[in-house]
């Protein structure tokens, strides 16, 4: 295991920390994480590369066994879509597979040995980095706000007139009534549970993903500090030999559970995308 | 653990990858899905309808076996018909031809009988001439005594 410089501390922290590049001196905000960047796009053409290979020469007759599967995982979420998304749109699908598809490979890096990549990161001098991208903040808010400027382009144009029957909307749901006093009255706590619905939205999508992947994480690097102390020669040692039995079985028992958790969030994530994209195209009757 | 710029690279990452998919990943694999439900619908229809064929088909054979067989017994009684008609006709015809042939026969025979009457008659006449002769030894004169020798031969 890793050098335990600074103890299960300074370890775990070491594992959190991102690798970043600043754009602009000492701005926070003009700062790249350089880890989740590569690893996203590392994933995003990892993704393409192999859906692509497949779609290229995608047969009606006798499938591969690759088109096969394939042909599973899009037949469910075409399904899937098609249960939920009842608008019209060439968009929603694709998307719906580009986050499952993705999300997922960002999750799955959770299942490869927390030092694994990091220590071959330091092989090529990289002294630490973060390898699950959507325990990253601004990997999973990149998603979810993508989707919601999907939303809000749907809400503006499907919502006639432009814009306007989407802000109609706003002031005029959930609550309303016949008499046009008591609606322009209505309009105040409309307002206001449309602004936190609206902000709820991309934040609860991001955060949900990424509290659950970071969590996951941190017990990952929970149940590697078991044998922080130990090195190779205490393998044998009473003391090293429980703990190196101790951490196999706690982090085969979690990466287990985590199969279920990283798929689960991925299909959440692509499920709340597809139902605040349909919500978006639904026309309200006006009343 | 601060927003930072790589939220905006993310989104943008993650519009080209919804583009891609969307232009060169879905369509396709969707599409040849498609193709496929489709060619199985038609191939599943196809086998409907060659077995509806099949048992119109097999009907009409058996309609058609049914009028054969009417047919051929139809023929059959037809040729035995005939066959026995041209039986009788081939028996009387032969039965006329015996009695032709007989009835030709008898009277050949007969005529043949007469002739040799007449033959006999006539020999029988230079005999009884002869021996006439031979008895009153004396020459008649057979010019003489036609009518006494015409007499003779019709008695004889």
């Amino acid at each position: 295991m890793a050098s335990g410089e600074g103890g299960a501390g300074g370890y775990i922290e070491h594992h959190l920390v991102n690798h970043t590049t600043e754009l602009v001196e000492n701005s926070s905000f003009w700062t790249i994480n350089t880890d989740s960047v590569f690893y996203t796009l590392l994933l995003a053409v990892l993704y393409i590369w192999f859906f692509r290979r497949v779609a290229k020469k995608a047969s009606s007759g006798v499938p591969s066994k690759t088109q096969n599967l394939l042909e599973m995982v899009i037949g469910f979420i075409d399904a899937q879509v098609k249960d939920i998304f009842h608008g019209n749109s060439k968009i929603v699908a694709p998307l719906a597979l580009s986050i499952f598809i993705w999300v997922f490979m960002m999750n799955f890096m959770d299942l490869i040995p927390v030092d694994l990549l990091p220590w071959l990161g330091t092989l090529v001098g990289i002294e630490y980095m973060r390898v699950v991208p959507s325990t990253d903040l601004n990997i999973t808010f990149g998603l979810s706000f993508g989707v919601m400027l999907l939303v809000f382009y749907y809400s503006f144009t499907v919502k006639k007139p432009f814009a306007l029957g989407y802000f109609k909307e706003f002031a005029t749901h959930p609550f309303e009534s016949p008499n046009l006093l008591v609606q322009t009255i209505l309009a105040v706590p409309n307002i206001f549970l449309n602004i936190v619905e609206t902000v709820a939205k991309p934040v609860s999508l991001g955060l949900r993903l990424f509290g659950n992947m970071y969590a996951g994480e941190l017990i990952f690097i929970l149940i590697a500090v078991l044998t922080l102390n130990y090195g190779m020669a205490d393998a044998f040692s009473v003391g090293g030999g429980v703990m190196s039995i101790a951490q196999f079985l706690l982090a085969l028992v979690w990466a287990l559970f985590h199969i279920l958790i990283i798929t689960l969030q991925a299909y959440i994530f692509m499920m709340l995308s597809v139902v605040y994209l349909n919500m978006a195209h639904e026309q309200h009757d006006s009343h | 653990m601060s927003i930072n710029v790589t939220l905006i690279i993310q989104m943008l990452v993650f519009f080209a990858v919804i583009w891609f998919t969307m232009k060169y990943i879905w369509p396709q694999i969707l599409g040849a899905m498609e193709e496929r439900e489709k060619k199985i619908a038609d191939g599943l229809a196809a086998g409907d309808r060659a077995e509806k064929e099949l048992n119109q088909a097999k009907a009409k054979v058996d309609t058609l076996i049914v009028e054969a067989k009417e047919q051929a017994s139809h023929i059959k009684d037809q040729a035995t018909q005939m066959a026995t008609k041209i039986k009788d006709q081939a028996k009387a015809d032969a039965l006329a031809e015996k009695e032709r042939q007989m009835n030709a026969a008898k009277a050949e025979i007969e005529q043949e009988a007469n002739r040799a009457k007449e033959a006999l008659r006539q020999q029988v006449s230079a005999l009884a001439i002869a021996g006439t002769e031979k008895l009153i030894s004396k020459e008649v004169d057979a010019g003489k005594h036609a009518d006494l020798l015409d007499d003779l031969i019709k008695e004889i």
